[in-house]
């Protein structure tokens, strides 16, 4: 905490809090409803309603990957299954891939889906009707552009965009290196991936340009836009690291901003969906909002570094609950007090 | 620290023995539970809950040297097993015959959260001592695999004569005489011959002397592997084999060495130099200056590492109470100072190379210049 930072005590929402404990690593949490969906490293997925909670043994391995929408959570494991669970339970499985691990799952935010697994890529849409093409390296990132069918891939040497109906070869936007996550601005002029050697690259769609945003002192491996998505605020180093892109060039030439100074690394991070809040999470279990406007933080969660560095974070859509998870299996929500 | 998970690398050539040395790890009662990460997924037959496919992606580092290289797909398997944290206590990785072991030793010291969740144990490598003089000519892979390794199992004894083991284990000592060597049949070794050897632990970098100086001559024999008594190699000659009675060794020429290398004998002990592969060691009986030897050693990884296979060092700093180890993988070097030298225990320096086409003498005049 930076020292004219107020003291975490006397901002706290930590008495808005319910804990509970899932016993595995928890891989991606979100909001389906009223009900709160953990995936584990154990292979569970946990729908919790109130006190109530309901396990679903839903991968043989670990749940690597997760994505989800309004009404169902999708999770890829290392048993090669691709799994769609609903807040009832339901489980409808999208694929398997044998022998190999699902390493990463995408939605588009017209229904379509997209996996990867091992340099195969496929792409689902709404109708069921499924194209695959194999990728130069292993694909552990993948996004939809917010507009058209079209999906990003990030591979060793750079992402590709894909028509998935379109005849003609994904199109490359490399540059050197191994590249991990991929994420477009939601207005759909930017391309962004994190790398191996901790530092994001950034494109241009329009004209290739490069972004460097580099000085992380780990991978930045949480990317989350703000609402208006003027803002990607980013996990990796001891901050919340925001990089500029409401200009016309984006970050480049221009400093990030930072919020959540604290002597702890970033290891998840989530934009609030209607205001210019981020949740941030670190890796000593402790979790804080912090308001873009002024760098106001509150406390969500104390530092606790045996139950281990927050691995997930998801907001409800309306934005009045923040469900979070840990490496060592912690979990629990933020029930957002009305507003004073 | 402790709590990170160990990692043992198995190399190996084609039809060495890697798998079988895998099963037999696999199957022996010892109550831990390994994740193992294959590179020839379902083709054999591994006896093990937790088996993962990997297909050996070699990523180059940005700083677009050929020898900083990674396995980008062992970084992504490790992370994804730490999310199954608790349900296995050490990993095993199995390498194709054709691999070169660095840029999987590479991973865990370039890729600093693979250096978080594991640590490298040992690089044990499988050969064929029927037929590794063949590949010790032909493939420049096998090679590698020897002068890598920490730990070397001389497989298949039971296929060759005593004097085509001589001649095979001469031939591995003139490549690395530093590795621990053990003599096998259908790879049967104690497990702790091959598990949890820290070779890789500064803590543990306690001696760098030649093996088979260190051990006297003894061949490693398994004579303590109860329970596989059917594949002991039942030899008692320690290796100093004055004696050629008896044995045919006249079989075919891949007996001989390879051209490259030389033989000459110091009482019967065979000795080889491979012209491509040398170990080079250096000692000076005293300290060395920091100031001296960090930018000395840094420019000699720099511009010479793409030859270093590996190095090591034990040495006494000037008006440093404690011993400065490092370890080194090509360019990538780790290094720390570790326990304080002890009473009575000769404060002197020494370093050891393995690698291609070593400058001896400059190697050795550059570190005698680092005395204090
Ligand atoms: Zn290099």
């Amino acid at each position: 905490m930076s020292a004219d930072a107020p003291s975490p005590e006397s901002v706290s929402l930590t008495e808005h809090v319910t804990s509970f404990a899932l016993a595995a690593h928890v891989t991606g949490t979100c909001f389906l409803g009223e009900t709160a969906g953990f995936a584990l490293g154990d292979g569970r997925v946990v729908l919790r309603l109130g006190e109530e909670a309901r396990e679903i043994a839903a991968h043989a391995g670990a749940v690597q990957v997760f994505t989800h929408d309004a009404k169902a959570l999708y999770t890829g494991g290392d048993d090669g299954r691709l799994l769609r669970i609903e807040a009832s339970g339901d489980i409808e499985t999208i694929a398997h891939e044998k022998g190999k691990w699902i390493d990463a799952v995408a939605l588009s935010p017209t229904g379509a889906l997209a996996w990867s697994a091992g340099r195969s890529v496929k792409a689902r849409e709404k109708s069921g009707a499924m194209k695959e093409i194999t990728a130069p390296s292993s694909v552990r990132g993948l996004a939809f552009a917010p507009k058209g069918y079209r999906l990003g891939f990030a591979h060793n040497g750079g992402a590709s965009l894909w028509f998935p109906n379109a005849s003609s070869p994904p199109e490359l936007f490399d540059w050197k290196g191994s590249h991990l996550d991929v994420t477009f601005s939601p207005d759909g002029r930017f391309l962004v991936t994190s790398m191996q050697e901790n530092a994001l690259h950034g494109w241009k769609l329009a004209d290739k340009k490069h972004m460097r945003m580099t000085g992380y002192p780990a991978k930045s491996r949480s990317l989350s836009w703000t609402h208006d998505g003027k803002w990607l605020a980013t996990s990796g180093a001891e901050a919340c690291i925001l990089w500029p892109f409401a200009d016309k060039d984006g970050p480049m030439g221009k400093a990030p901003r930072e919020c959540g100074v604290r002597r702890a690394r970033v290891t998840a991070v989530a934009c609030h969906p209607k205001a210019p809040v981020t949740a941030i999470g670190y890796d000593d279990g402790c979790v804080l909002m912090c308001r873009l406007s002024d760098g106001a933080e509150l406390l969500v969660r104390r530092a606790s570094s045996f139950t281990g560095a927050i691995s997930a974070l998801g907001w409800n859509d309306a934005g009045a609950r923040l469900a979070f998870g840990t490496a060592e299996g912690a979990a629990g929500w933020l029930d957002l007090p009305p507003l004073r | 620290m402790s709590d990170k998970i160990p990692v043992t690398v198995l190399t190996g050539y084609l039809g060495a023995g890697k798998t079988t040395l895998l099963n037999r790890i696999l199957t022996e009662e010892h109550g831990r539970k390994f994740a193992v990460i294959v590179n020839e997924f379902g083709e054999i037959g591994i006896d093990n809950e937790l088996v993962v496919g990997a297909d050996e992606e070699i990523f180059e580092m940005n700083n677009g040297c050929i020898c900083c290289t990674v396995r980008g797909d062992l970084i992504r398997i490790v992370e994804g097993l730490m999310k199954r944290k608790g349900k296995f206590d050490a990993i095993i990785v199995e390498t194709t015959g054709l691999a070169d072991p660095a840029p999987v030793a590479q991973t865990f010291f370039v890729d600093a959260d693979v250096g978080a969740a594991a640590k490298l144990d040992a690089v044990v490598t499988v050969a064929d001592a029927r037929w590794l003089l063949d590949r010790l000519k032909d493939a420049p892979e096998a090679k590698n695999q020897i002068a890598f390794a920490d730990v070397i199992l001389l497989n298949k004894t039971d296929l060759v004569t005593k004097e085509q083991l001589e001649e095979v284990e001469a031939r591995i000592r003139g490549l690395n005489p530093y590795a621990k060597l053990h003599r096998t049949q259908k790879c049967a070794v104690p497990l702790d011959a091959v598990l949890g050897r820290e070779a890789f632990d500064l803590e543990r970098i306690l001696e760098i002397e030649p093996a088979f100086l260190e051990d006297g001559g003894h061949h490693h024999e398994h004579d303590e592997a109860h329970g596989h008594g059917h594949d002991h190699a039942h030899e008692h000659d320690h290796g100093h084999h004055h004696d050629q009675e008896g044995h045919d060794h006249a079989h075919d020429a891949k007996d001989a060495a390879s051209a490259s290398a030389k033989a000459h004998s110091h009482g019967g002990l065979k000795h080889y130099h491979d012209e491509e592969m040398q170990s080079v060691s250096a000692r000076i009986e005293g300290e060395v200056d920091p100031e001296k030897f960090m930018p000395w050693i840094n420019e000699l990884t720099q511009t010479r590492g793409v030859d270093i296979l590996r190095s090591k060092g034990i040495l006494a700093f000037k008006d440093e109470p404690k011993r400065f180890v490092f370890q080194g993988v090509h360019m990538i070097l780790d290094g720390d100072l570790q326990r304080p030298w002890q009473e009575g225990e000769k404060r002197e320096s020494k370093i050891v190379f393995i690698g291609r086409h070593l400058d001896e003498a400059a190697i050795r005049a550059g570190f005698l210049a680092c005395a204090a």
